[in-house]
């Protein structure tokens, strides 16, 4: 196992390890408010990370946004293969995390230090929810 | 349960919640009396229609009262709406495994006004947010935000994980808001949920409402409810002296500082009021929705389209649950209403209706003008462009075509 560049140690995590691209956003998520569950790419005009996709990425949001419906929605788009590997979040509701653990997906909560200063978009990281970390494996290109 | 003696469904079931709880480091699950559910198809998508048709076929069977919230599809109205048959028939399968399931398919987000009110203390486990914020501040009752598959899985097992709202040290009021606008209308109360939830998004937020002029209404205190959630993500508030663990400012923050401290006056609603963009003042959609109205609504709405009609090309849609349209039918108001040309569409939510996007780009329709703070917020990602006004101008608006 390679020795990280950076450890952001995280309060509560749940699933398996995965590693994959870091998307690192500066705005809060709903995957109804904000994706389009059929392609994966958050389309809300003028969200921070319009035009991009989620799709096996390690995603990092200050923030949940949104309501109860959210809850079906991860399951909904693992289902059509365009789900994010993990949510990274700084503050989570419930419906985030009943949502991502029906659907399998790998989800934490509070982060010391904010990522905002340690993990770019693009780097490769890994998520370890056991271990309570994310790691900065690689820096991007 | 875990080993299986209930069996499979209810051991996913409870497998699932166990890591849900572990999570948010719950040390034990309580029972629940009643689950309201999240489900159709719009929002679980073929995938959790697949799961919940395998969850029927192994005979998955709800163990306490369980309700269906709003739903997305109005069969009587589809095919007038543009909804896509294949997604309306699937819709129709779907409510079919909900009640093998021993599921109430109620259709309806206001359950609490219509269907069952928990008392002070009692646990449920309740979705969409508009009826936990309600459960929680209202009837002083315990829920957290339960989406579908977890109010479901709760509705199986009977009973939810201890985390959030289910205990004490969350329930505590943690800012206060003195109220000193009028409040006339209900776009008012929903204005005040959007001021207070913008600035402090975040589900353990707990404004506390000080300087209530009169006893608020219940379908005021909906309004105000639905926008503190659907803005701050917020699951409880507390009014002092209107709601049952708030007989008095320290009671209701329970030793905690106030981290802010809001007023809201008439100049901070008119800003509210101000702050829509027109656009090009095209104002061929009038919603009112999301939350569903009661009764009083209903009413209120016929009275106020009395003798009036909708301006020609302007359409007008009213949503509620089949047991309050059924209710207007037989006193009256739903006649009146729908020869002045408001559509009322029954068990749905216009947030959720099926091919909303589609409908909008087929009707041409940009701006949205509705009563609802709730709707103006979370309908965006369809693209429509929102505008909240009070109920009389909405009513102005749809008959005379004008907007200003």
């Amino acid at each position: 196992m390679s020795e990280p560049l950076a450890t952001i140690r995280v309060v509560r995590a749940f699933g398996a390890v995965v590693e994959g691209e870091a998307v690192v956003s500066a705005e809060g998520f709903s995957p109804r408010y904000d994706l389009d569950r059929w392609s994966g790419v958050i389309t809300k005009p003028g969200h921070k990370l319009e035009g991009t996709s989620l799709r096996d990425k390690i995603c990092f949001f200050p923030t949940a946004k949104g309501g109860i419906a959210a809850g079906w929605a991860f399951y909904d788009i693992k289902h059509k293969g365009i789900a994010p590997k993990a949510l990274v979040f700084g503050v989570t509701n419930p419906v985030m995390v009943q949502g991502a653990v029906f659907a399998d997906i790998a989800i934490t909560e509070g982060w010391d230090p904010d990522p905002a200063g340690v993990v770019r978009t693009g780097d490769w990281v890994r998520v370890d929810p056991a271990r309570r970390v994310v790691e900065l494996l690689r820096r991007a290109g | 349960m875990l080993r299986g003696d209930r069996g499979e469904a209810v051991r996913d079931a409870l497998r699932y919640q166990v890591r849900v709880g572990e999570f948010f480091g719950a040390e034990r699950f309580v029972p629940i009396t009643n689950a309201h559910m999240m489900g159709d198809i719009e929002v679980m998508g073929d995938g959790g229609f697949e799961y919940l048709a395998r969850a029927c076929a192994k005979r998955a069977r709800c163990r306490v009262p369980t309700t269906t919230n709003a739903r997305c599809v109005d069969f009587e109205l589809a095919a007038r709406l543009g909804q896509d048959p294949a997604e309306v028939d699937k819709e129709r399968r779907l409510i079919a495994a909900l009640r093998e399931m021993n599921v109430l398919t109620t259709d309806t987000c206001i359950n609490y006004q219509t269907l069952y009110q928990p008392h002070l203390g009692e646990h449920v486990a309740w979705g969409d947010t508009g009826t936990v914020i309600y459960a929680n501040s209202v009837f002083g009752a315990r829920t957290n935000f339960e989406s579908g598959p977890a109010a479901l899985a709760a509705a199986l097992t009977g009973r939810t994980p201890e985390y959030g709202f289910h205990l004490d040290r969350h329930r505590k009021g943690t800012l206060v808001v003195r109220l000193e606008a009028r409040l006339d209308d209900l776009a008012d109360w929903g204005a005040v949920g959007k001021i207070v939830g913008e600035r402090h998004q975040s589900y353990y937020a707990v404004p506390v409402f000080t300087g209530a002029v009169r006893a608020p209404l219940a379908d005021e205190l909906k309004h105000l409810g639905c926008a503190l959630a659907s803005y701050g993500s917020m699951a409880m508030f507390h009014m002092v002296g209107t709601t049952p663990e708030a007989p008095s400012l320290a009671a209701a923050l329970g030793g905690n500082r106030a981290a802010d401290e809001i007023l809201i006056d008439d100049a901070a609603l008119e800003r509210v009021y101000a702050g829509y963009d027109l656009q090009d003042r095209t104002c061929n959609l009038v919603v009112f929705s999301g939350p569903q109205l009661s009764l009083f609504e209903l009413k209120s709405l016929a009275e106020r389209f009395g003798g009036r009609k909708v301006h020609p090309g302007t359409q007008v849609f009213a949503t509620t649950s089949n047991g309050v349209k059924s209710a207007a039918r037989q006193l009256g108001y739903l006649q009146g209403l729908e020869s002045a040309g408001v559509t009322v569409l029954e068990g749905v939510c216009f947030y959720i209706l099926q091919n909303l996007s589609q409908m909008r780009v087929a009707n041409g329709w940009t701006n949205l003008i509705s009563n609802s703070a709730k709707i103006v917020n979370i309908i965006g990602a369809h693209r429509f462009n929102t505008i909240l006004r009070r109920t009389p101008d909405c009513v102005e608006i749809a008959c005379s075509g004008r907007l200003a």
